[in-house]
């Protein structure tokens, strides 16, 4: 049994069609179920679409990334999608919730997608990810009527819905204040520890980095250092 | 609620000014398909009403008589030769009896009956008028047309040596029910009749000209005792006259016209009616399809994030583009019982504007259910089709670009 949950083996993604952009130059590192990652580097070093190329929403120009032992790369486009959707959570920068639809109906939207029919299942499923980020007043409001920070932790519900193996966060407290980003981080936090659920978080906070099991951290679509996070130095006896 | 319809239904309720759009676009195009539609059939439906209210679908008559040459032209033997047409007699059909158990059996037929029709004159006093003498069976006629329910007085009623006369014979002659009537024909053979009623069939020439009598009278009257001149068929579907007219000519060796024979002025008419309103509602229909394209290709672009979004979060293409197909589908339904209200509002307040003298409408409108149906179904499957393109287009988008840019 393999117990890489991903593992990425020498992977190059350019763009372009005439002038070709390298962007990530033979990126290959591995994920281990439950880990706390933080993916750190400068604007344009290439995080995101790192993340993009682990989350499975594209495909990288060279090089495989297998997922749970199984090279991505030979999944036709509907059995990727499937595979994602029950095996990776995505929290994005700008939220991304669908507006037309309440916060309960947001955190469901990944299962009823993936099976099309609401059922009581996944509206208890929905009403619990909501009261543990601590929302369960707002079950029915519509999501453009929350605040930045009640969005992006129905954002983190939402991602957890399908109870994924592994959560792939874009600065999901990029947009928030101090506060109410410490909340989100605490969550992810939490939930990471509670349920196993493996995180890789793109920040550009050193103090939220800081508190991650481990740092990877991108320059020039290189990876320059891999270490351990003051965390995990902390916690290391502990777990 | 599966997914795909709430997402729908959802987005639909969300672009209120769109789903406006489209519904109006859509409520107009199928009033135009039913308004024009109702008119027309309606308007159709009266005319040949009207036409068929005087005549037979088909009748049948014994071919003209004609002379046979003795010599072929083109025989071994050169010959020129005239052949004159001969005058036409009124003759009997050789054995009716067995060609109407023939012609009963033909599928399509619904009744018929044997008459006896022929020229006379009918006098009064020093008055003097051509009339088409009808020698019927009344329960058998009434079931081909229907002059009972047409009678102003008396009834109808051609038993012994009663007579029907039309309102304008009437007129001419100051006659009433009670009266008597001569009629004379060739070779000085002549009849009273007493009138029993009086029609108005809403045709002046019939009117004018038409004496029913019974088929006895008639028989005698114009010299065709125990004969019968011709036989009027009724048919299930008036527009397969023609080709039953056809069977029959084939099966019986008579003569066999129908109504459309006898309108083929009429008939063109109407169908040229038909292909310019076909025109019409395909070009509606099109226009119609267009918009809601055009509307839904700006909402799929408005969109997109959301499309994005939800394809990232697993959901599958198929599901990405049935939700449009739905959009559509709710838009064409939605929109053609709306249309469908609009469209018999205006057809009903039009037929009011048409009015005849009595304040009756000069025809009336034809809204069914089947009209209703028709207009639906082109609606939803417009809509759905107008969404294909759109929905693609959504299908398409990659989640990476909407979520990389916001």
């Amino acid at each position: 049994m393999d117990d890489h949950l991903l593992q990425l083996e020498n992977v190059t993604k350019d763009y372009g069609d005439r002038v070709i952009t390298r962007v990530l130059h033979g990126i290959s590192f591995t994920l281990a179920p439950g880990e706390f990652t933080a993916l750190i580097g400068p604007s344009g070093s290439g995080k995101s679409t790192l993340l993009h190329l682990l989350g499975l929403l594209d495909r990288p120009t060279s090089g495989r990334i297998l997922l749970r032992g199984c090279d991505t790369g030979e999944l036709g486009q509907r059995t990727l999608g499937r595979f994602r959707g029950h095996t990776i959570g995505f929290v994005f920068q700008f939220h991304h919730l669908l507006p037309a639809f309440t916060a309960a109906e947001n955190v469901m939207m990944p299962i009823l997608a993936d099976r099309g029919r609401p059922d009581d299942e996944m509206r208890r499923r929905a009403a619990g990810l909501l009261e543990r980020v601590g929302l369960s007043d707002r079950l029915h409001s519509r999501v453009t009527e929350l605040s930045g920070g009640q969005q992006q932790r129905v954002a983190v519900a939402r991602a957890l819905a399908m109870t994924p193996a592994l959560v792939l966060a874009d600065e999901p407290t990029g947009n928030l204040d101090t506060q109410s980003g410490d909340q989100v981080f605490a969550l992810l936090r939490h939930f990471n520890r509670e349920q196993g659920t493996a995180f890789l978080i793109v920040t550009h906070d050193p103090r939220l980095a800081a508190r991650c099991d481990r740092v990877i951290e991108l320059v020039d679509g290189r990876i320059t250092s891999d270490r351990a996070g003051a965390a995990a130095r902390t916690h290391a006896p502990s777990s | 609620m599966p997914f795909e319809w709430l997402v729908a239904i959802r987005y639909l309720r969300e672009g209120r000014v769109q789903s406006l759009l489209i519904l109006a676009g859509m409520a107009v195009g199928v009033g135009v398909i039913v308004f024009l539609s109702a008119l027309i059939s309606g308007l159709q439906v009266s005319l040949i009403d009207r036409t068929l209210g005087t005549q037979a679908h088909i009748v049948l008559r014994r071919p003209d008589e004609m002379p046979r040459p003795l010599l072929e032209r083109d025989g071994p033997v050169d010959v020129t030769s005239h052949v004159e047409r001969p005058a036409q007699r009124l003759r009997s059909i050789l054995q009716w009896q067995q060609m109407i158990d023939s012609v009963e059996r033909v599928p399509g037929v619904l009744a018929l009956t044997p008459t006896v029709t022929g020229a006379a004159f009918a006098r009064q006093g020093s008055a003097n008028r051509a009339v088409l003498v009808r020698g019927v069976e009344p329960a058998g006629f009434a079931r081909i047309i229907d002059v009972s329910s047409k009678v102003i007085a008396g009834r109808f009623d051609v038993a012994g040596t009663d007579a029907v006369i039309g309102s304008e014979l009437a007129n001419a002659f100051g006659l009433t029910v009670g009266d008597k009537l001569r009629l004379s024909a060739a070779d000085d053979r002549s009849d009273v009749f007493t009138i029993r009623g009086i029609f108005d069939i809403g045709n002046k020439d019939a009117n004018e000209r038409w004496v029913f009598v019974s088929l006895r009278s008639a028989q005698t009257l114009l010299d065709l005792v125990g004969g019968v001149s011709t036989i009027e068929v009724k048919v299930a579907d008036i527009f397969s006259a023609e080709s039953i007219a056809g069977q029959l000519s084939a099966r019986t060796g008579l003569e066999a016209d129908s109504w459309m024979k006898t309108n083929t002025q009429l008939l063109v008419g109407l169908r040229s009616q038909n292909s310019s309103s076909y025109m019409i509602q395909v070009f509606v229909i099109i226009a119609v399809a267009l918009g809601i394209a055009s509307v839904l290709v700006v909402s799929v672009v408005q969109k997109s994030r959301e499309i994005g979004i939800l394809k990232a979060i697993g959901t599958p293409t198929r599901r990405i583009i049935r939700i449009f197909l739905i959009e559509g589908a709710l838009v064409g339904l939605a929109g053609s019982v709306l249309g469908v209200a609009l469209g018999a509002v205006l057809a009903l307040f039009f037929s009011r504007l048409a009015t005849n003298p009595d304040g009756s409408a000069t025809f009336p409108v034809d809204l069914n259910l089947a009209l209703f149906l028709r207009a639906s179904i082109i609606a939803t499957v417009t809509g759905v089709a107008a969404a294909v393109a759109p929905a693609h287009r959504a299908a398409r988008l990659n989640p990476v670009d909407v979520i990389r840019y916001g």
